[in-house]
């Protein structure tokens, strides 16, 4: 790990810590985007070596969090299916439905397996001709390079029992939304980094002018992050708002050319249904019609599933920024990673589970 | 702006994978189905053995079973790994291991070839750690029944009179040891098991620990709590000796190791070292005043050169463990909810 023993160098931490504290001279609220970044801020501790008045909330960043109820029950109709090999990442398998989730369905028999690549699957159908292989397409641009590879190899090689269940979702819409709403309280960004490594910066300047919002690129170490909020911090205290880019040693304007040009190949735009925050206009990607026959929605023709969410937890404002998950009466008591009310308590990276894991004695003291 | 969430779902009525991961779905089926059932005070202590006084002598009794996947993996096998699972679990009572059992299920089908390297294994592990086999058991399932073969191993073995481990034992101010880096097993594990495909130098850490118990007993006959971070790592057995002892625990980041290729693999994996198996390693709770000694003997003894001290016992948050980070703020270390789930991110 020696590449990265300087971002999480101690001393630099705590140099960085001052700064901010020098550069706050009043209340702001930041955001970061992606649940790496809220798992580091959580795991180190790094909120609590801020001035008090600096608040962060934490954004819909988690792309099992953020998968769509009805999407997971798809998931859970192919799974059943007697012929069918369902192959996904691990932690999409504990994500409640309405009555179940992947992990009893396995316990029931269900052939769901866990992978680790998109190409372990294609392997899969390669392996098992007379079975339907079917991969749970999920994340946000970073995870679709990888996923547009797979059906174009699968494509390539003319698998007719390969298909992959897609909820792909896109990061500048769902910060649209933050910002269109008019609950916002969010007065600046941390840039997920590894979604910018894909996309570059170029499409957060739009965003950036547009709702004259300080927007900065942050990778996924101690350092990173604080370098991130001191310059949002010290865009704010000066009344600037435009996107930096302290991330450079992996993000660039222009982004990864090769793996945004297979996305494009083989994804489109669409409407999506984000959990715990509703349809939001062109966030998701879909499969191209010329790749159609490796769409799962309609190979097993799922277009009859829908489901809509029950109004229980608060995970729309603990998504949107509006709460934090120790605001919620259910937290740690009826809603805890074993029994998940929510989506942000579901997987490892969503915001509830984070503070599950490391925050709950402060709750109980407090 | 809609509330939406999902309705939680039921209590699962099926047994599922998490309930054999050492996390909090273990100590469920333990707390509603075998304590209810099997009730007795002996069992009620929890601790990874028996302890038993038979016509004056102080027994250690355990049983563990193996289903490790792959077999064979850097550093042992599924043989050695049970001779040193079940010698570890006499061990950390502070007992001299006495005979073991062997009892094997056996998929049809199965190579003889891989069945004699086994046993060979197993003899040899025996033999290297003094015990001897002297019962066992064996059975031959279907194909499809069982997933090549399953193992089952028992233990006897003696405590000295003047030892006295529990996990009910620790209290405020004790000091936590552990014996070396964190993580070397089940790491080489997922890296020998098909279909994850990075390759790593890290062998397991397998091996029978009742010398370097022996030798620390020598240099401080009260050590009050001993265990072998197994299923559910570290964070699982310091949860449990909190538990047990109803006292907290606060460990130091910067103290605990881990190698750099066990750092690099969890954070490819999305897993935490805190909770990834160990199948040769010691964590001591001893009083403040034995701790240098202990320490002393087991640095001076090949399995435990790199013993270091990680924490303290607390008065505060009874039942917690709580890590101080490198950057001086604190974090919860949890108990595994289920099955550690690799992170796709």
């Amino acid at each position: 790990m020696k590449h990265l023993d300087e971002y999480r160098d101690a001393a630099s931490v705590q140099t960085l810590a001052g700064s901010i504290h020098k550069a706050t001279t009043q209340p702001w609220v930041l955001m970061e985007l992606c649940g790496g970044q809220t798992h580091t801020i959580l795991r180190c501790g790094l909120d609590s070596l801020l001035p008090a008045h600096l608040e962060i909330v934490h954004g819909p960043g988690c792309p099992v969090c953020v998968t769509a109820l009805e999407t997971v029950e798809k998931a859970l109709a192919i799974a059943s299916l007697p012929n069918v090999i369902f192959a996904s990442y691990g932690d999409m398998l504990r994500v409640p439905g309405i009555h179940t989730d992947l992990l009893s369905l396995r316990a029931r028999g269900a052939d769901i397996r866990i992978v680790y690549s998109p190409q372990d699957a294609v392997r899969l159908a390669q392996a098992h001709p007379d079975r339907e292989v079917v991969f749970f397409a999920i994340g946000f641009e970073t995870t679709a390079p990888a996923h547009a590879l797979a059906v174009q190899q699968a494509h390539a090689l003319a698998l007719a029992n390969f298909s992959i269940l897609v909820s792909h979702v896109l990061v500048p819409p769902a910060m649209r939304a933050i910002l269109g709403s008019p609950q916002n309280r969010v007065q600046g960004f941390i840039a997920p980094g590894h979604v910018c490594a894909i996309t570059g910066y170029e499409p957060y300047e739009e965003l950036s002018r547009e709702y004259h919002v300080p927007i900065v690129v942050g990778g996924f170490e101690p350092v990173d992050l604080l370098e991130a909020i001191l310059l949002l911090v010290r865009q704010l205290e000066s009344g600037r708002a435009e996107v930096e880019n302290p991330y450079a040693r992996v993000v660039s304007r222009e982004g990864n050319r090769h793996a945004r040009r297979a996305t494009e190949l083989v994804f489109e735009t669409t409407d999506r249904k984000w959990r715990g925050i509703g349809e939001l206009p062109d966030s998701g990607l879909c499969l191209r019609p010329q790749y159609a026959q490796f769409d799962a929605e309609q190979r097993f023709a799922l277009a009859h599933i829908q489901a809509d969410e029950p109004a229980e937890c608060i995970s729309a404002q603990v998504l949107q920024g509006l709460k934090k998950p120790t605001d919620c009466s259910a937290f740690g008591t009826r809603c805890k990673p074993k029994s998940p009310l929510g989506a942000p308590m579901v997987s490892n990276e969503g915001a509830c589970s984070a503070y599950y894991r490391y925050r709950r004695q402060e709750v109980e003291i407090a | 702006m809609l509330l939406n969430c999902p309705l939680p779902i039921a209590t699962t009525d099926r047994v599922l994978l998490g309930h054999g991961s050492g996390g909090k779905l273990s100590a469920e089926l333990m707390r509603d189905i075998f304590l209810p059932a099997l009730s007795n005070p002996i069992l009620a202590r929890l601790d990874d053995q028996a302890q038993l006084e038979i016509g004056g002598l102080r027994l250690a009794f355990t049983t563990d079973s193996f289903v490790v996947k792959p077999l064979f993996f850097p550093g042992g096998d599924i043989g050695s790994l049970a001779v040193h699972g079940t010698i570890n679990d006499l061990a950390t009572a502070g007992a001299r291991p006495l005979y073991l059992s062997a009892a094997y299920v056996i998929e049809e089908g199965f190579p003889l070839s891989d069945l004699r390297r086994i046993a060979d294994s197993m003899g040899r592990a025996a033999q290297q750690a003094g015990v001897s086999i002297v019962t066992g058991d064996t059975k031959v399932v279907e194909r499809g029944a069982a997933d090549g073969l399953f193992l089952n191993t028992t233990g006897i073995g003696l405590i000295p009179a003047n030892v006295t481990i529990s996990a009910a034992a620790a209290r405020p101010g004790d000091v936590i040891l552990l014996s070396g880096s964190l993580g070397n097993h089940g790491i080489a594990i997922m890296a020998a098991r098909e279909g994850l495909q990075f390759d790593t130098i890290l062998t397991s850490d397998s091996a029978a620990l009742h010398t370097l118990v022996e030798a620390m007993l020598a240099a401080a006959p009260a050590i009050r709590c001993l265990r072998d971070p197994t299923r559910g790592g570290l964070s699982s057995t310091l949860n449990e000796i909190a538990a047990q002892s109803a006292t907290g625990m606060r460990i130091l980041e910067t103290e605990i190791p881990i190698r750099a290729e066990v750092q690099g693999a969890c954070e490819m994996l999305g897993l935490d070292p805190l909770y990834v198996a160990n199948e040769g390693k010691l964590v001591a709770i001893v009083a403040p005043e034995d701790a240098d000694a202990v320490l002393a003997a087991m640095r001076a003894h090949p399995l435990g050169r790199s013993a270091v001290r990680i924490g303290a016992v607390t008065q505060e948050n009874p039942g917690r463990v709580v890590l101080q980070t490198a950057y001086g703020t604190s974090r919860i270390v949890d108990m595994l909810a289920g099955d550690q789930l690799p992170r796709i991110c």
